[in-house]
């Protein structure tokens, strides 16, 4: 579950405050998949990561699951993202001197989960690179480096998924993967919350969050 | 996996990095151990070349104290102990002691416990005569030998006695002889037999030519000369060679004898040997005062490579930690993204802190030990050691290495402490907005 009440954020920039978050307030439940959409600046990057806990909000309460975020420090979110939130990016954002599944096993750094490695294989098996997995990034296409970012972002089995664009580099078929196994997390019971411009992509989800100017419309 | 081998994995594979970091800390650790060691070979040198010339000086100094115990044994004695009545005017111009004492005084002088200063105690009788057979006029010595020691052990002789029965003639004698050899005369040979006031004497030593009155000298056993001038019991000087520091000592000398045998006096005679003797010490003294330039020079030349051994190491450790630390800085400004992922990933600050820290420790550690060894082995490879002196002599202690090792982590983490930091504080949501 993701819950966002009231939550408002500004930056500074050039000397000016620019609200990049002004009162959104939204609720995900479990089993819930949702984009969000708005032309670029409006905001969607922010509330991603307000939601991962990256970012703290001016004003406002994000909730995860039972945790409210704001309460925590900068290192007890860091330990409740990684057992609790995974995250897609559009540039993969592996790390490019460790193979597929040190990648993929780079999630559970921080949890020194001994079972953890079996669940990568596991992962990385479901997503059809069982035979890739001493392979770095650089010797795997655009669709792969992300299927293994889906490996890493699912590994601890989160309660949310948070993905910004995540299809933004890829060809259809390898984008139908990813949307397809957001959908299928989503069916365990998942909540995923993905930024897109991409329509079509939005249209996979059940909810799609209009945004401008740092609110929801 | 865990942080190390994400640790291991990154060193690896940012290898221009690595390689850099070990570089600084090798050159720094190799510069520290190799100055120790060139100091070390610099001691090394400066004693061997200090023994050599205290080795230099020894032999030198043997050589002199051989030539000079020849010498003042060619010049008959240091000391002479003449009657007390002797004058000295007649003694200089005749060039022997008229005058006489008891032979017993010998006995008195080499039984007295006292006597310490003399080494060689000869008695004799001296008289010119004319040796009729020969028609010449000659000094005539009669000898008994050294007088041996009652209390203290004795050394080597340097002078024989002549036994019974033999003369030993100068070399200007020797040669005027006419000794007949059938019908043709010639110079006198050992084993001729001559005769002398009358009674007939075998020749059992000619001396080389020495140019004194020794050439002109016969010498015979004291007890012989005795009978035959019959001064049974009568000798007219004692030589006394060797004395222990003679040239400086001589009133003691003469307190000592005299308080033994006070009808007598005491005359220093080896006017050559003091020259020689004052010639030795000056030598003597002129090596140490070298030998201690020497060393003077040394030490003024090490505590200056000492200085500047103690300026260049502390700045070559500077540069190579502040070289460390733009390595680690720039290694920070490659890795923000993977910061960012990492800490997107839940990894906490200390986690951060430990990725960068380790590997500056690892750096620190390996470098240290491959600086250290290259360090030794250039060391040892250009300095010049002594013959004798093995490598392992040059080497710096143990502890010093081993504090060398565990400092050199110390550090490469200092200097790395603040990029680390940096790191560690980066914000994952600064990153990846950016991105």
């Amino acid at each position: 579950m993701l819950q966002l009440t009231d939550v408002a954020k500004r930056y500074s920039a050039t000397g000016k405050q620019v609200a990049a978050l002004d009162g959104v307030s939204m609720h995900l439940g479990d089993g819930e998949f949702a984009a969000v959409q708005g032309p670029s600046g409006c905001g969607k990057t922010t509330l991603l990561l307000i939601c991962g806990g990256l970012l703290t909000p001016d004003a406002g309460t994000v909730v995860v699951g039972d945790t409210q975020l704001s309460t925590l420090s900068a290192d007890q979110r860091a330990r409740f993202r990684a057992g609790h939130i995974g995250f897609v990016f559009q540039q993969f954002h592996l790390i490019p001197y460790l193979s597929l599944l040190d990648n993929v096993l780079a999630a559970a750094l921080p949890l020194r989960d001994p079972q953890a490695r079996q669940r990568a294989r596991g992962l990385i098996e479901q997503f059809g690179l069982g035979d890739r997995i001493h392979h770095t990034p650089a010797e795997l296409s655009a669709g792969e480096c992300q299927r293994v970012g889906l490996a890493r972002a699912m590994l601890n089995s989160p309660d949310v998924i948070l993905a910004d664009e995540p299809t933004g580099n890829l060809d259809p078929e390898s984008g139908e993967v990813v949307l397809q196994a957001f959908a299928d997390f989503a069916s365990r019971g998942g909540t995923v919350l993905m930024v897109t411009h991409n329509r079509d992509a939005a249209q996979r989800a059940r909810h799609v969050v209009k945004m401008r100017a740092g609110r929801i419309e | 996996m865990s942080l190390t081998h994400l640790l291991f994995k990154e060193i690896l594979h940012r290898k221009l990095n690595t390689g850099l970091s070990l570089l600084s800390v090798a050159v720094a650790a190799g510069f520290l151990v190799g100055s120790v060691v060139l100091l070390n070979a610099f001691d090394l040198r400066t004693e061997a070349l200090i023994a050599e010339k205290e080795a230099e000086m020894r032999t030198h100094m043997a050589e002199m104290e051989d030539s000079m115990r020849k010498s003042m044994k060619k010049m008959g004695f240091n000391v002479l102990i003449l009657p007390a009545d002797q004058s000295l005017g007649d003694f200089y111009a005749e060039n022997y002691a008229e005058k006489t004492m008891p032979e017993a005084y010998a006995e008195t002088l080499a039984n007295a416990k006292e006597v310490v200063t003399i080494r060689h105690l000869l008695p004799m009788l001296q008289r010119k005569l004319e040796w009729p057979e020969a028609k010449r006029k000659v000094l005539l010595i009669g000898v008994r030998g050294e007088m041996a020691w009652a209390h203290r052990d004795n050394m080597k002789p340097i002078l024989k006695p002549v036994p019974e029965g033999t003369l030993a003639l100068g070399y200007e004698l020797a040669r005027g002889m006419e000794i007949r050899d059938g019908d043709e005369t010639r110079e006198a040979k050992v084993g001729d037999t001559v005769t002398f006031l009358g009674r007939e004497f075998s020749v059992g030593a000619l001396h080389p030519e020495r140019g004194t009155i020794d050439d002109i000298t016969v010498w015979m056993d004291l007890d012989e000369m005795q009978a035959i001038l019959d001064m049974e019991g009568r000798i007219n000087c004692m030589m006394a060679l060797e004395c222990k520091c003679a040239w400086a000592n001589l009133p003691k000398i003469r307190k000592e004898i005299q308080s033994i045998v006070p009808d007598t006096q005491v005359i220093e005679v080896a006017g050559k040997a003091l020259a020689r003797a004052e010639a030795r010490t000056a030598v003597e003294e002129g090596h140490k005062k070298a030998i201690a330039t020497k060393k003077e020079e040394r030490a003024a030349l090490k505590r200056k490579r000492e200085e500047l051994i103690g300026v260049l190491v502390p700045l070559v450790v500077a540069a190579c930690a502040v070289w460390v630390g733009l390595l680690a800085f720039n290694n920070v400004r490659e890795r923000r993204i993977e910061i960012g992922i990492l800490r997107t990933l839940g990894l906490r600050t200390s986690h951060i802190l430990f990725v960068f820290l380790a590997k500056s420790a690892m750096f620190g550690l390996a470098g240290a030990v491959v600086g250290i060894a290259v360090g030794l082995a250039i060391a040892l490879g250009v300095t010049e050691l002594p013959g004798q002196a093995t490598a392992n002599a040059a080497l710096p202690p143990l502890a010093f290495l081993t504090a060398a090792v565990l400092l050199a982590p110390i550090v490469t983490v200092l200097a790395s402490w603040v990029p680390s930091l940096m790191a560690a504080q980066q914000d994952p949501a600064v990153v990846l907005r950016q991105d």
